[in-house]
């Protein structure tokens, strides 16, 4: 397209053509309105002087016949700028007056005639004039002819016609001028942003679009996709840190599979060693399983696909259940776990899901509780879990254990996949525990709580009100 | 056994119907939804195994046509999608069990053993006294009994005992117990389920000659009477 083409096609061009017509079309009709009532006045004034002027020769006609009349009508001929006469017999001979021929039709009839070709005695071209003539028949067969030229009221409409065109011309220039340039600065600005936009499709990431300073519709625009290309710059950062994770966490695992094989492959020296190995490779690879299982839930959890099994469950009954599953695990581990819920706790939400979140809090409490020095000697490390509903229809279930907690600087980015804290890394797991429980509670419309339990770390899942969890 | 495999991945479909094979069983293949439903239909088979992705029918409309024929085949569905309400949506549509992929053959195995036999045992004939050796489950009166001695089972332990009774002589999976036993459907992380299994053995077999509650390495328990 040609940059005259683009230009043409702009919004701000084609409003203002818009504009310029709209404007032609109003003055116009405000002219030929002023025109037509200016002609008005001019006829009736020029019917009040024949008027005059007949009744005045008649008055002559009458004081001194017809020899007055024809003396009245010369003398006045000779004034300049006169009206039309003719006095002619009634065979249509001109006895006097400045007209040198009329058509006979308009003089063998009385009566007014508004548009009566003629010609002039003083006109030496015989060049054909308009008039407004009136006629009128006098006694004796005489015929008296009064009329104005209508040159001077064409002439009138002429000059509104070529003020019309001046108007319609000069405002086209200038709309045509004014659209150019509005449009032009409009497209210098849009194509700009698009230059930007290129550049950011293009891999300049960070490249954001110009802002005019003025505040003004564009402006606003740009500062809005501004604000979405940064949000989206965060979420980037964010998939890149998690896929860089991925990538460091699952390396691991996968360099011990390949280790283990390799070490098999060298050392094994019956079938009972390969079938050793070939079990831990099954071993190790149905880990790497469920962290990816664990990877797909969250995803899955956190785009919201879950929404449509909502459903009333007893969150005592999980608090329960959950404990129970645990409790000869925690036994084991030297950990006394217990529970402290109301019968029946009803929640909106998914039970599996709950109950997995629960179970992964209760699993990190049992395996960061258990390993920590107990504060009194002999004493046994401690994991609560807790049920409650609060006054405004919230449901929370929450663990609380004694061990080294999270600082409250870490407790946001604990929420992140593959997240460790230091320290933790010696322990089994994989960061995802976390994760999970926060993207179920996010599903679930409520949240995932780390408050500090001096010492220690609670841990609690908030459901929100049933109502407020079926709307989302 | 005879085993229908409606999988549309030849080399899926290929490595089940071998391994399947090698455990004794019949089976047949069917690599997409219409030609499944045919085989389904006329022959008589004791399990499904059908994918959730199928070309032409999908497994779920698959199994539903077949319920709404008349046809109670047991179905396990298989399937990538490993969610919840993916889960519900299968059973909801008329299968039996459901397994996500990747998934462990012996997992595959314990659950389409189980599916059969359940088969044949309609709930008419569901037994009131499990028996094991000399290991007896009263499910009335809630009373264990080994040898004549009466055992101190916890509940969850006694429905552990039961379940894994019920389906003597059969491996059942951590997952299987996890889900049947617990109604948890989710991969707990952590070997919680062993030690509840351990703490259930400790009950039963400690202190006699035979032990009853056997691992299954790689793949589950599995409880029976090793003289017989």
């Amino acid at each position: 397209m040609t940059a005259l083409g683009k230009l043409v096609r702009t919004t701000a061009f084609r409003l203002t053509l818009a504009y310029a017509l709209l404007f032609a079309v109003i003055s116009a009709g405000v002219l030929g309105y002023v025109a037509w009532n200016g002609r008005q006045l001019v006829e009736q004034g020029m019917r009040e002087t024949v008027d005059a002027e007949v009744n005045g020769l008649i008055d002559q006609f009458r004081a001194g016949g017809i020899r007055r009349l024809v003396a009245t009508v010369e003398q006045r001929t000779r004034r300049p700028g006169s009206s039309l006469y003719l006095v002619t017999t009634f065979v249509g001979e001109a006895l006097a007056g400045n007209v040198a021929r009329l058509p006979t039709s308009v003089l063998t009839s009385a009566g007014e005639n508004p548009d009566t070709p003629y010609e002039r005695l003083d006109d030496p071209d015989d060049v054909t004039h308009h008039a407004y003539v009136r006629v009128f028949l006098l006694p004796g067969g005489f015929r008296l002819v009064v009329g104005r030229d209508l040159g001077e009221l064409n002439g009138l409409g002429q000059a509104v016609k070529r003020a019309f065109l001046l108007a319609l011309a000069m405002l086209t220039a200038l709309g045509l001028i004014g659209g150019f340039f509005v449009a032009r600065r409009v497209l210098a600005r849009i194509d700009s942003m698009t230059e930007s936009a290129n550049a950011i499709m293009a891999g300049a990431l960070t490249t954001r679009l110009p802002l005019a300073g003025s505040n003004d519709e564009l402006d606003r625009l740009a500062a809005s996709l501004n604000a979405m290309l940064d949000r989206i710059g965060d979420l980037l950062a964010g998939l890149k840190e998690v896929s860089d994770n991925i990538a460091h966490d699952l390396k691991t695992p996968l360099t011990r599979l390949r280790s283990g094989a390799e070490e098999a492959l060298r050392l094994a020296k019956n079938p009972q060693d390969y079938r050793q190995a070939l079990e831990r490779t099954i071993e190790e690879s149905d880990k790497l399983i469920s962290v990816f299982n664990a990877l797909l839930m969250i995803a899955r959890a956190e785009g919201g696909r879950a929404a449509e099994n909502m459903v009333q469950f007893d969150a005592a009954e999980i608090a329960r259940s959950v404990v129970e599953l645990y409790e000869p695990l925690a036994e084991e581990a030297g950990v006394s776990l217990s529970v402290e819920a109301p019968g029946s706790l009803q929640a909106h939400g998914n039970r599996e899901l709950a109950g997995q979140a629960l179970a992964n809090l209760v699993d990190n409490a049992l395996k960061y509780a258990s390993r920590e020095e107990p504060e009194l000697p002999g004493a046994m490390a401690k994991v609560q879990v807790s049920a409650r509903s609060n006054g405004d229809g919230t449901t929370e279930v929450s663990v609380a254990d004694h061990g080294p907690g999270i600082p409250e600087a870490d407790r946001e980015r604990v929420l992140e996949r593959f997240v460790r804290l230091e320290g933790s890394r010696t322990r089994p797991g994989f960061g995802l525990g976390l994760s999970l429980a926060n993207a179920v509670m996010r599903l679930h419309g409520g949240s995932l709580k780390l408050e500090d339990n001096h010492p220690g770390l609670r841990a609690t899942l908030c459901f929100p009100p049933p109502f407020a969890g079926a709307a989302r | 056994m005879k085993i229908l495999v409606v999988e549309d991945d030849r080399d899926a479909a290929a490595y089940v119907q071998k391994a399947l094979r090698e455990e004794g069983h019949v089976v047949d293949q069917a690599f997409d939804g219409l030609d499944g439903y045919a085989l389904a239909r006329e022959g008589s088979y004791d399990v499904l195994i059908v994918d959730r992705m199928l070309p032409k029918l999908d497994g779920l409309s698959l199994v539903r046509s077949l319920r709404e024929q008349d046809v109670h085949t047991p179905v396990l569905f298989l399937s990538a999608l490993g969610q919840v309400d993916d889960r519900v949506k299968g059973l909801r549509a008329g299968g039996d069990d459901y397994l996500t992929k990747p998934y462990a053959f012996s997992e595959l195995l314990a659950r389409i053993e189980v599916l059969a036999r359940r088969r044949g045992v309609g709930p008419a004939r569901e037994e009131t006294v499990y028996q094991v050796g000399d290991l007896e489950l009263d499910r009335l009166s809630r009373r264990v009994t080994r040898a004549g001695q009466t055992l101190d089972l916890q509940p969850r332990e006694f429905r552990l005992l039961e379940y894994m009774m019920r389906h003597a002589g059969q491996v059942v999976t951590r997952t299987m117990l996890l889900e049947n036993v617990w109604d948890y459907h989710f991969d707990p992380q952590t070997n919680v389920i062993d030690v509840h299994v351990s703490r259930l053995r400790g009950k039963i077999d400690k202190g006699f000659d035979r032990p009853l509650l056997q691992t299954v390495r790689g793949a589950g328990y599995v409880i029976r009477d090793g003289a017989r």
